[in-house]
């Protein structure tokens, strides 16, 4: 009796694990949250040292230890990070990139998802020869290295006029997005209920119809997952903008890149600090509201194929 | 339903993109990998002269050792501390969802933010040699950025830094989905914790380490802004991938068929790893 009482009540909170196993007595639960807490800290320890330092005179940097707090708290690091510092030969800081990825990241997140829905939405509600290979296509081409397409498309931009310019990467970003797009949209769609698909052609609905109104209303979880997917991938994207793009167009990590690595004489570490916590902020800011979405996506993108 | 003109037609855009783009693409790389192209491309076939040089060459030598080193030990320790994490985190414990979080936060990241943030960190003038100094111990020494010998580690730590706590939120996905009718059984027989870890938790785990090894084994591949923004390559060349080795050869160094050649290579030792894996997926999508 006792047994069978033990065997469904759940094991007590904080004692054993989800699968109810319990690890020797030499490892008490105390053990298994300093070892996670000491994990968590060192996760932690960079954007931490990161955003101190940011906030300290240049000397202080030097004279005191990183992970110290500012004693001489001051805000000049950022606004030379954004404003003044000088990337290249022009002290613009970090401000134009910062409006150039957003000025892509805007357009090629859009096109991208869009394209994608549409192809989710073809692939698994129409029967056409090559599908399945197309399929396999789009699937290998969301692994391949960009190198090996760096020098055609270099030609392919200039040809088309796009060289050096934001529009250039938009495109960029939208054609090789659309692999990884199309992949979320047609395993999504590839579960939805046949039924009301079927349904909504028996009252009439089109092409167009059946997608409008029954297959993007209730896509409100995928949308999300490909927007931030999208939205983090080019945002943090770099061997296309350093490819691709001239001081007029450059993106941000390329923007940070040479304000940290092409910066002669003193090292400005608070404001190198600052430039990537500027740079990290937008992405940041999505993981934390939506962290959910964003696992989701990785998920999709690697153990669904 | 049978696709009529229209989903086709609406269809024939992205298909024709992914056709060009990228397959066309790749063959017209693989095409320039046999010619003399230097500065521009040149489409005169010339034999697998760039192949030979490039086996010839000491910057690839070096870019394939240091890849050797990094991949090896990039995929397995992040394996492992993924898979401790998430084992860690799967004990029911309180604030499960701050720590996932915590551990996975560096994924949302840029590699050019992460190798910024590492530069520094691991800078001995600066960082953690100088951090350890100013607390009393003046004969600490962390240099191994600066050591043409150890930099490659450093750029290790940081990419394991930025990427277990994706392998971590696969593995806990994995552990999720454990049989508990297994666990139990072997619970019953006696078995202790560590033993039904080794015999019946791992095995079930073994679809999540295949896909977990793919991923990490493309993306160490790929990676290359790490590498632009942590060390740019050195100290000297000892920081050198082949990614980098191909950006050099083709866009600094004017000799875009032995960069075309390298960029071959890379893609072939992709498919490697990836085709068999695609494969076995499609097949699965297939029959379930």
């Amino acid at each position: 009796m006792d047994k069978a009482i033990a065997r469904v009540s759940p094991p007590a909170r904080g004692e054993t694990g989800r699968l109810g196993l319990q690890w020797s007595r030499a490892a008490p639960r105390v053990v298994l949250y300093l070892l996670l807490a000491a994990g968590a800290l060192l996760f932690l320890a960079p954007v931490y040292v990161m955003l101190v330092n940011s906030f300290k005179p240049l000397a202080e940097i030097r004279g005191a230890s990183l992970l110290a707090l500012p004693s001489d708290w001051t805000i000049d690091p950022w606004i030379a990070a954004w404003a003044t510092a000088k990337i290249g030969v022009q002290a613009t800081g970090l401000r134009p990139y910062f409006a150039n990825s957003f000025l892509l990241v805007i357009p090629a997140v859009a096109l991208s998802t869009l394209i994608g829905a549409l192809n989710g939405y073809i692939l698994t509600q129409f029967r056409f020869r090559g599908a399945n290979l197309m399929y396999a296509a789009l699937l290998f081409s969301v692994f391949i290295p960009f190198q090996i397409v760096l020098i055609p498309m270099a030609k392919t931009l200039g040809w088309l006029g796009l060289a050096g310019t934001v529009k250039g990467l938009i495109f960029v970003h939208t054609v090789y997005g659309l692999g990884f797009t199309t992949l979320f949209f047609r395993n999504y769609y590839a579960a939805f209920p046949v039924e009301l698909v079927k349904s909504a052609r028996m009252d009439g609905a089109g092409f167009f119809g059946v997608l409008r109104h029954v297959l993007l209303p209730n896509s409100a979880p995928i949308v999300i997952v490909t927007v931030i997917w999208q939205f983090t991938s080019i945002w943090n994207e770099f061997l296309f903008g350093a490819s691709f793009s001239d001081f007029s167009s450059f993106p941000l990590t390329v923007g940070l890149n040479n304000l940290v690595n092409s910066s002669t004489g003193v090292k400005e570490y608070n404001v190198h600090f600052a430039g990537a916590f500027i740079a990290a902020l937008p992405t940041l800011v999505v993981y934390v509201v939506s962290g959910k979405y964003f696992v989701r996506g990785l998920m999709a993108g690697s153990v669904k194929g | 339903m049978k696709a009529g003109y229209l989903p086709r037609l609406l269809f024939s855009p992205s298909v024709l993109l992914v056709l060009v783009c990228v397959y066309g693409y790749i063959m017209f790389t693989v095409y320039l990998s046999f010619t003399g192209s230097t500065l521009m491309p040149s489409l005169t076939f010339t034999g697998a002269g760039s192949y030979v040089r490039l086996a010839g060459l000491a910057n690839w030598r070096v870019s394939l050792a240091n890849f050797g080193i990094f991949a090896s030990l990039y995929i397995v320790i992040a394996l492992a501390l993924g898979l401790a994490l998430a084992i860690l985190i799967d004990q029911g414990i309180r604030a499960e969802s701050v720590f996932r979080s915590i551990f996975l936060y560096p994924m949302a990241l840029s590699f050019i933010v992460t190798g910024t943030a590492w530069k520094w960190l691991l800078d001995p003038g600066v960082g953690l040699e100088r951090s350890v100094q100013l607390l009393g111990w003046e004969s600490f020494r962390f240099g191994w950025i600066k050591d043409s010998d150890l930099a490659i580690y450093c750029v290790v730590l940081a990419a394991v830094w930025q990427t277990s706590g994706f392998v971590m939120a696969m593995f806990l996905a994995g552990l999720r989905g454990v049989d508990t009718e297994q666990v139990n059984a072997a619970r019953v027989d006696g078995a202790g914790t560590g033993q039904i870890y080794l015999r019946v938790i791992l095995p079930q785990l073994g679809p999540i380490f295949v896909s977990a090894f793919v991923i990490l084994a493309h993306m160490a591949i790929k990676s290359y802004d790490l590498i632009v923004a942590m060390t740019n390559g050195g100290p000297g060349r000892s920081t050198w991938l082949p990614s980098v080795f191909m950006y050099q050869y083709t866009f600094t160094r004017n000799e875009m068929a032995v960069g075309a050649a390298s960029a071959v290579l890379m893609l072939l030792l992709t498919a490697v790893v990836v085709v068999p894996y695609l494969r076995r997926e499609m097949r699965g999508a297939r029959h379930g």
